[in-house]
């Protein structure tokens, strides 16, 4: 190696070392211990107990995580496609040129900034079946028998995909983005073919913005499937009613934190990751026949 | 010419009704924290009040009330037949209490904000809060922006790899981490500290070391050949040249990280032990698993944690769109 390839090494290194040394103790070292106390019984006050495959066993015939496991698989599912849904609808309309348009995007986008525990707060109050905003509208437009929400057992979870469907000023605002990029005389070269909007929507706008719906797809699975803080603040850490909102971080939490049963939680995390981590290949796997990426 | 102009009303429509239903929530916290107990748990039958009342009396205190559409003064309750005796236009009348309501005027009423003041010690949780944002931001910008660096301004073997591995932990979910990390703090005594919160920090965070990468490698090499010529050693050129450039890029990691700070729960909830370290989020939560019921208290209290994360954002926008918009395209 020449001098200043050694000097540029050393260099690269020295300036990479806080991430270097992040990597070990935080993410390698973290990574490698959940591995062996998904394998073991550790309380935290005895040492870890070698146990082998049993907390993945016993988590085959866990009623409690394969409720958990429902419950994250139903949330994402509702609450990613709809999210998306109306996150493009907002922006496509936000890309029409209407008059105040820096306002419509602050007031969509607003929510995201409020810190999570107090919009669950805040819903928690919304979705109150007697004084809550929702049902008070509700009643108000005639529907006199309203749904009890966070108290009912059937209308807790799609409460909480309601909730969600209001942070969806993330996702908009980066579709907006992708829209705003996409060129003027694509949109042209359709009108002279005799286009109409619905059609310039479905052959133009979506193909060119396809990389930007898989990018909001993938955070959306991602964090899907770590729901976690509304769940905690709105059902006290417990995911009443009856394990309906009881979803697979609460349930890890609840293992490790309350239980104290670290090795099982542990067990929960990797096959956390493993999930999403094939969600995720999946995805982007099946991208290869629905994303255009352009040259530009 | 007519379809574009429908359009444009059907439009303006829409968004306006989108408007008033992401906002509603909002104006509900605000207009709850300025009511009254009463005021809050109306009665079957009301519809929702937006703005807050409270009752209207009379110069002797009395409440006035209305009684089938007329003005009446509430003498007070009969405790023999139940019933409520009104003076009204002059003579007296006896009334079930369903039958008349109290009249209101528009009234704030702010104890809500002095009870939540009360029952949690706001300026501590906001002290720790504080603290822990502005530790981590420093701790971001100073760790991600030497590791951005050496990822796109220094040439060096295996720098590529290292960069993927960095792509490759952002997957790893928290929670795989988090367990490990307690115990490994709880043997270094730093449970119940701050510790844990703020030394990541200074560790790089993928996503940042992502961001800041992205935005160095789009400023033009012959800067900083042009420093070396001039003598600039590499940490020169990193303070003299690259990080002048790149404060919009800087700017927004500073911005984003301490948004999640202030808001960030699970952290706090799972290393944080003594209430007096408690950060406004934890703060709110331990409140509302306390006194659930106490809405006028909670919703002012959300009030207060939300106003200044919502003024930061008015007075940033542009970066903050800017910056949302780095990471959805450049990926």
């Amino acid at each position: 190696m020449t001098r200043s390839e050694r000097r540029n090494l050393r260099n690269g290194l020295l300036f990479a070392s806080p991430y270097i040394l992040g990597f070990a103790l935080i993410s390698f070292y973290p990574l490698a211990m959940t591995a062996i106390y998904s394998l073991s019984d550790y309380d935290a006050i005895k040492p870890p107990a070698w146990v082998g495959l049993d907390n993945f066993l016993r988590l085959t015939t866990d009623d409690r995580f394969w409720t958990a496991v429902k419950n994250t698989l139903f949330f994402t599912v509702a609450s990613v496609p709809a999210g998306l849904a109306l996150a493009l609808a907002l922006a496509m309309l936000l890309s029409l040129k209407v008059r105040g348009q820096a306002v419509y995007r602050t007031i969509f986008f607003l929510p995201t900034i409020v810190p999570l525990v107090v919009s669950s707060v805040l819903w928690i109050w919304v979705f109150s079946p007697e004084n809550g905003l929702l049902n008070g509208v509700l009643h108000q437009i005639g529907i006199e028998n309203t749904p009890g929400w966070l108290t009912s057992r059937a209308w807790a979870k799609p409460a909480l995909v309601l909730m969600s469907l209001w942070g969806i000023g993330g996702s908009m605002v980066i579709f907006i983005a992708g829209i705003a990029d996409v060129p003027q005389s694509l949109y042209e070269v359709a009108d002279l073919d005799g286009a109409g909007p619905l059609t310039k929507f479905r052959h133009v706008t979506l193909p060119m913005i396809s990389p930007v719906i898989l990018f909001n797809l993938v955070i959306g699975l991602i964090n899907g499937f770590q729901y976690f803080t509304q769940a905690y603040v709105m059902t006290n850490g417990r995911g009443d009613p009856a394990d309906s909102t009881l979803f697979y971080a609460l349930y890890l939490y609840r293992s490790a934190f309350y239980y104290l049963q670290l090795g099982y939680a542990s067990a929960m995390a990797w096959i956390m990751f493993i999930v999403i981590l094939a969600a995720t290949l999946a995805v982007l796997a099946s991208s290869k026949r629905w994303v255009h990426y352009h040259a530009d | 010419m007519l379809t574009r102009v429908f359009n444009g009303i059907a439009a303006r429509a829409l968004l306006i009704a989108a408007s008033i239903l992401f906002l509603a929530p909002f104006a509900w916290m605000i207009s709850t924290s300025l009511k009254s107990e009463t005021r809050i748990m109306p009665r079957p039958g009301e519809s929702i009040q937006w703005i807050p009342t409270t009752d209207k009396f009379d110069e002797q205190g009395r409440n006035l009330v209305t009684y089938n559409g007329k003005t009446a003064v509430n003498l007070g309750r009969d405790e023999a037949s139940g019933k409520y005796k009104l003076l009204l236009e002059g003579s007296e009348v006896e009334a079930w209490e369903e039958d008349f309501t109290n009249q209101q005027r528009v009234g704030l009423h702010w104890q809500n904000y002095v009870r939540a003041f009360q029952t949690i010690d706001f300026p501590r949780n906001l002290r720790n809060t504080l603290y822990i944002c502005f530790m981590t931001v420093a701790g971001t910008l100073v760790s991600c922006s030497l590791v951005a660096y050496s990822f796109s301004r220094i040439e060096w073997p295996g720098r590529n790899l290292l960069f993927l591995l960095v792509l490759a932990t952002m997957m790893i979910p928290y929670e795989v981490e988090l367990i490990p990390l307690f115990v490994l703090y709880k043997e270094l005594g730093w449970t119940g500290t701050f510790k844990p919160l703020i030394v990541p920090a200074f560790l790089g965070t993928p996503f940042y070391i992502f961001l800041l990468r992205q935005f160095f490698m789009g400023i033009p090499k012959d800067l900083s050949a042009a420093a070396t010529i001039d003598g600039c050693s590499e940490f020169g050129i990193y303070a003299h040249v690259i990080l002048p450039l790149s404060k919009p890029a800087l700017a927004t990691t500073a911005l984003f990280m301490f948004l999640f700070q202030w808001g960030d729960f699970l952290n706090p909830l799972v290393f944080l032990q003594d209430d007096r370290q408690w950060t406004l989020s934890l703060a709110l939560q331990q409140f509302q698993s306390q006194h659930n019921s106490a809405w006028g208290p909670l919703m002012a209290m959300s009030t207060v944690i939300t106003t200044p994360i919502i003024a930061l954002f008015f007075l940033t926008q542009r970066t903050f769109i800017q910056g949302i918009t780095m990471t959805g395209l450049k990926g």
